[in-house]
């Protein structure tokens, strides 16, 4: 049974659960099994787990939904009582919005865009509320305000688009709240935002779970965000909840193997250190049923867990547990201190690469433009960096910094306005990638996020891996064929995924050969962006290992974009911090992550979850979305929390030596000692 | 492609429309064989003649065996047809996926081209060229090609403005591949399903096209046997002599209702559904 710490009724009541579909030949395959949760008034529950975990279905389950196709194989779900799934359809749609509220990843995407934000949220009170007008129109004022939105008169009657991501994540659990729900479901809400944004909209869902006596299940991937928000967390793991207890006894020390190696495989901003990789992939549904799930991937394994499917027993510390061996689950380790050699590179070397004054553009003057001589502020401006070989730079910054952007010029994609790409310290690379050498196209590769969109769905592995070693080194035949094994051998795939089609691969499978088809070349720069952030952690952790394996080999530099600060701390060794298309602070990972000067840098640094409930994200500056830089001045003026006034808003900062090869581009007066560590950041405003 | 194939025949509309189809085509290669009359064979006594023992479909104004003229009557549209559609789907395809990988002032301007051929009726622009040019077959196979291909532009250049912003495009582009290696690598296997489908409806319409031709005497010249011709033949004496329509008529529509068929299956059979629904 699941453990309860207080003795509240439950509301949410789920007892051997098990939900499945009917496969091709007719057999069941369970997607849940024999869930057992509840979820009393006032508690907060997350549910995490990585893709195909089941833990959504679980979500949707306890508001009485399966997605089509789906079934229920055995038990039930209870709200207040009454058996969900038993339910006449009248019932159930009162219960649902009104008594039983979900929140949903994207939700920009859920409100409608040609309504106003009031009338959209007073649609919800009219379903749920028996208010009159006025009450209702009060109400949606009270709302807005419990969301904690800026002047909320006013953006009553805004549209959708006219708010960032954060401010419609907002909007949408106003509309959750507002038939004051008894029960919140939260599907990944945060997943997609900015992390700033999103460390304000967890302290803000913190908040409501501690003011109101709201039952709340959050589901998801990211630990981090589980432990800001939950004081119960059930870790799911191939539709099995396998750990569940306190948030601070499963995040600290968890007693089944999976819940360690998962984290151990989420990489901190506190170490250098890559992450531990966990091996294996979970299995599929209906794969295993009468053994331990995870036995495949457990490294405690016996023959006891391949023959009988362990229970979920209470231990003595309160968690519930379903493995038989998890008085040993500490042997296994979850620290990721310097499990991995230092990376190392030549200082005194020519520069690999060499970005000088780059400026970039998206705006194409129009006639109009150019008439009214009307000059626009180019989206990246005056980039340098120098990379040495073998030299990871990590490129952070939030959405809509010009991380990507400076990777497609880079890579020839994208011409810019003005400055210079060099090569091997003189060799000058040309903008366009048809002005390229061969030579020049073959040592510059890419490495794109999602490998769904970077593969050719109609491609077997053997023809991507097949394009650059034909075109490069004209390969064919049986040479073609070795090389291609080799490649696949060197990103740890086996020879029998040639003949596959990527739709046939897992997301990690795929991302491989995503890197293999950039190895191909042979290159001396690869450009990797957000190669991690379209796969589950314990997946990532693998992908950055084998990163780390291939620049060791042949003394590969990569170009590393990121807006996971903990991932670029892993695997670089210098990070340059973007904003709004604009350098803030570059330096050695180790430097600028032991003392950030830049405050830009101090608030992202600050904004980073880790999954410890003791660590909570310190909110320095508001998290409003701009547009567009400003036209003087420093980019973060308009956000920084110690702007020093005009100075900022009309001079463009100089770049500022911290120490050794780690310098800011701000006015603050580094000498006087007013940059401090992001943990203990004051507001300024003094001139 | 043997699961395509499977899935095909498993739908009741594939496997009906590919027997019509298959029928036809197995009917035009045997028919010199067993056609019981010779189809120039004139007989003032059998004059518009009723279906009987012997004359099987009756016969037409001038005594000719509507059975044996029947049979024989696909075979001139079916290759014409058969070489046309090729022709048309490869060229057509191909600009349109160039055209949709370029973008730009060459995608401004082509489109506004296809615009302006597809403005003007089918028919008129047709005429032109067989009035001119007479109507033999190294004519018509050009002419139909040609007028057929600009509409597959259209399907082609959609099919790729679904892919060509995806990031392997992007990829190829970066490693530096020309654009016939990303057009034939990339981009073809993702629309070469559209096309496949594009390609049996254009066959359809081509074959209406070529039957009408033929009917208004720009087709066929007499006295080969010919749908088209046929029915505007027998059209006179349709109200004391139907059989000299109803035949080539039940001929052509069951040729191209199996096409039609055929080709819905095949884009559910492929996952793409009909683009387009047929002219006229």
């Amino acid at each position: 049974m699941p453990v309860q710490n207080n003795d509240l009724k439950p509301v949410i009541l789920i007892n051997d659960l098990s939900i499945g579909f009917t496969g091709k030949t007719g057999e069941i395959l369970p997607v849940l099994r024999n869930i057992d949760l509840s979820v009393s008034a006032g508690q907060s529950i997350g549910l995490v787990g990585e893709s195909g975990s089941g833990k959504s279905t679980l979500a949707l389950a306890a508001m009485g939904y399966l997605k089509q196709g789906l079934r229920v194989l055995s038990g039930t779900a209870a709200f207040d009582k009454h058996n969900l799934f038993e339910l006449p359809r009248r019932e159930l749609e009162s219960i649902r919005g009104g008594r039983i509220a979900l929140i949903p990843q994207n939700s920009g995407q859920s409100l409608t865009p040609t309504q106003r934000i009031g009338a959209q949220i007073d649609e919800a009170l009219q379903l749920h509320t028996d208010l009159s007008v006025r009450a209702r129109s009060d109400r949606v004022i009270d709302l807005l305000t419990q969301v904690r939105l800026p002047d909320p008169q006013q953006l009553e009657s805004r549209y959708p688009h006219e708010l960032s991501g954060g401010q419609q994540q907002r909007v949408a659990i106003a509309m959750a709240l507002a038939g004051e729900p008894e029960v919140l479901l939260l599907d990944e809400p945060t997943t997609g935002l900015d992390v700033t944004t999103q460390a304000h909209i967890l302290a803000l869902l913190r908040e409501l779970a501690g003011e109101s006596s709201m039952a709340m299940v959050y589901v998801s991937h990211d630990l981090g965000a589980i432990a800001q928000v939950c004081k119960q967390v059930a870790v799911m793991y191939a539709g099995e909840i396998v750990l569940q207890g306190d948030a601070v006894q499963v995040l600290r020390e968890p007693l089944h193997p999976y819940a360690r190696g998962l984290l151990a495989s989420i990489p901190r901003l506190n170490t250098a250190s890559l992450p531990r990789a966990l091996d294996g992939r979970p299995p599929a549904p209906g794969e295993i049923q009468n053994s331990c799930s995870f036995a495949d991937r457990c490294v405690l394994v016996t023959d006891q867990c391949r023959q009988k499917r362990p229970e979920l027993q209470a231990v003595a510390s309160g968690e519930s547990v379903r493995c038989q061996l998890h008085e040993h689950a500490s042997d296994i380790p979850i620290d990721i201190d310097q499990h991995t050699a230092p990376h190392t590179i030549d200082q005194s070397a020519t520069a690999a690469l060499e970005l000088d004054d780059l400026t970039i553009s998206y705006h194409q003057a129009g006639l109009l433009d150019r008439w009214r001589a009307t000059g626009s502020t180019p989206t990246v401006q005056g980039i340098s960096l120098k990379l040495q070989p073998g030299e990871t730079l990590g490129l952070v910054g939030e959405s809509g910094s010009g991380k990507s952007t400076i990777l497609k010029t880079i890579a020839g994609l994208l011409p810019p306005v003005s400055g210079q790409l060099l090569r091997r310290g003189t060799e000058s690379l040309p903008f366009k990638v048809e002005h390229r050498q061969p030579d020049q196209l073959r040592k510059v590769q890419i490495v794109f996020q999602n490998p769904d969109e970077s593969l050719n769905p109609r491609q077997t592995v053997a023809q991507i891996l097949s394009q650059p070693l034909k075109l490069y080194f004209g390969l064919a035949g049986q040479k073609l064929k070795q090389r291609s094994e080799e490649l696949l051998d060197r990103v740890r795939l086996a020879a029998h995924y040639m003949d596959r089609f990527p739709g046939q691969l897992s997301g990690g499978e795929k991302q491989r050969v995503a890197i293999a088809r950039a190895f191909a070349a042979e290159p001396d720069i690869v450009l990797c962006d957000e190669v991690t952030s379209a796969l589950d952690v314990s997946v990532q952790a693998a992908v950055l290992d084998l990163l780390d394996d291939l620049r060791r080999e042949k003394q590969t530099t990569y170009v590393f974009v990121s807006h996971d600060l903990a991932v670029v701390r892993a695997l670089s060794d210098r990070v340059a911090v973007l904003y709004q298309g604009r350098l803030c602070e570059v330096g050695s990972v180790a430097s600028v992550y032991a003392s950030p000067s830049h405050p830009y840098t101090d608030v992202l640094l600050g904004a980073v979850l880790e999954p410890d409930p003791d660590s909570t994200p310190v909110l320095v500056a508001d998290d409003v979305v701009e547009m567009s830089p400003p036209a003087t001045g420093c980019p973060f003026q308009r956000r920084c929390p110690k702007s020093l006034g005009d100075v900022c808003s009309t001079q463009t900062p100089a770049w500022q030596q911290v120490s050794n090869g780690h310098a800011i581009r701000c006015h603050l007066d580094l000498s006087s000692g007013q940059s401090q560590a992001h943990n203990q950041v004051t507001v300024e405003n003094t001139p | 492609m043997s699961t395509v194939v499977r899935d095909l025949l498993s739908r009741p509309s594939g496997a009906i429309g590919l027997f019509l189809v298959v029928l036809h085509l197995l009917l035009a290669i045997v028919a010199p064989f067993v056609a019981p009359f010779d189809y120039r064979e004139v007989d003032s006594l059998l004059m518009l003649k009723a279906p009987g023992p012997v004359h099987w479909l009756g016969n037409d104004h001038l005594g000719r065996d509507t059975f044996s003229r029947t049979l024989l009557g696909g075979r001139e549209a079916l290759l014409v047809t058969g070489i046309a559609t090729p022709i048309a789907v490869i060229w057509g395809g191909f600009v349109g996926i160039f055209v949709g990988l370029s973008g730009g002032r060459v995608d401004d301007v082509l489109m506004r081209i296809v615009d302006a051929f597809l403005s003007l009726p089918w028919i008129l622009k047709m005429l032109v060229l067989i009035v001119t040019f007479g109507t033999s077959v190294g004519v018509l196979v050009p002419t139909l090609a040609f007028f057929y291909g600009i509409p597959v532009i259209r399907v082609a250049r959609a099919a790729t403005h679904d892919v060509v912003a995806r990031d392997f495009i992007e990829a190829a582009k970066a490693r530096g591949h020309n654009k016939l290696s990303i057009i034939w690598h990339e981009l073809f296997p993702n629309v070469r399903d559209a096309l496949l489908v594009e390609g049996a409806m254009r066959w359809s319409w081509m074959l209406l096209a070529f039957s009408s031709l033929s009917f208004l005497g720009f087709g066929v010249s007499p006295p080969t046997p010919d749908w088209g011709l046929m029915i505007a033949d027998a059209r006179g004496f349709m109200s004391f002599a139907p059989w000299g329509v109803l035949a080539p008529v039940i001929a052509l529509s069951s040729l191209i209702i199996g096409i039609n068929l055929t080709a819905d299956a095949l884009a559910k059979a492929l996952g793409i559904d009909r683009v387009q629904k047929a002219p006229i």
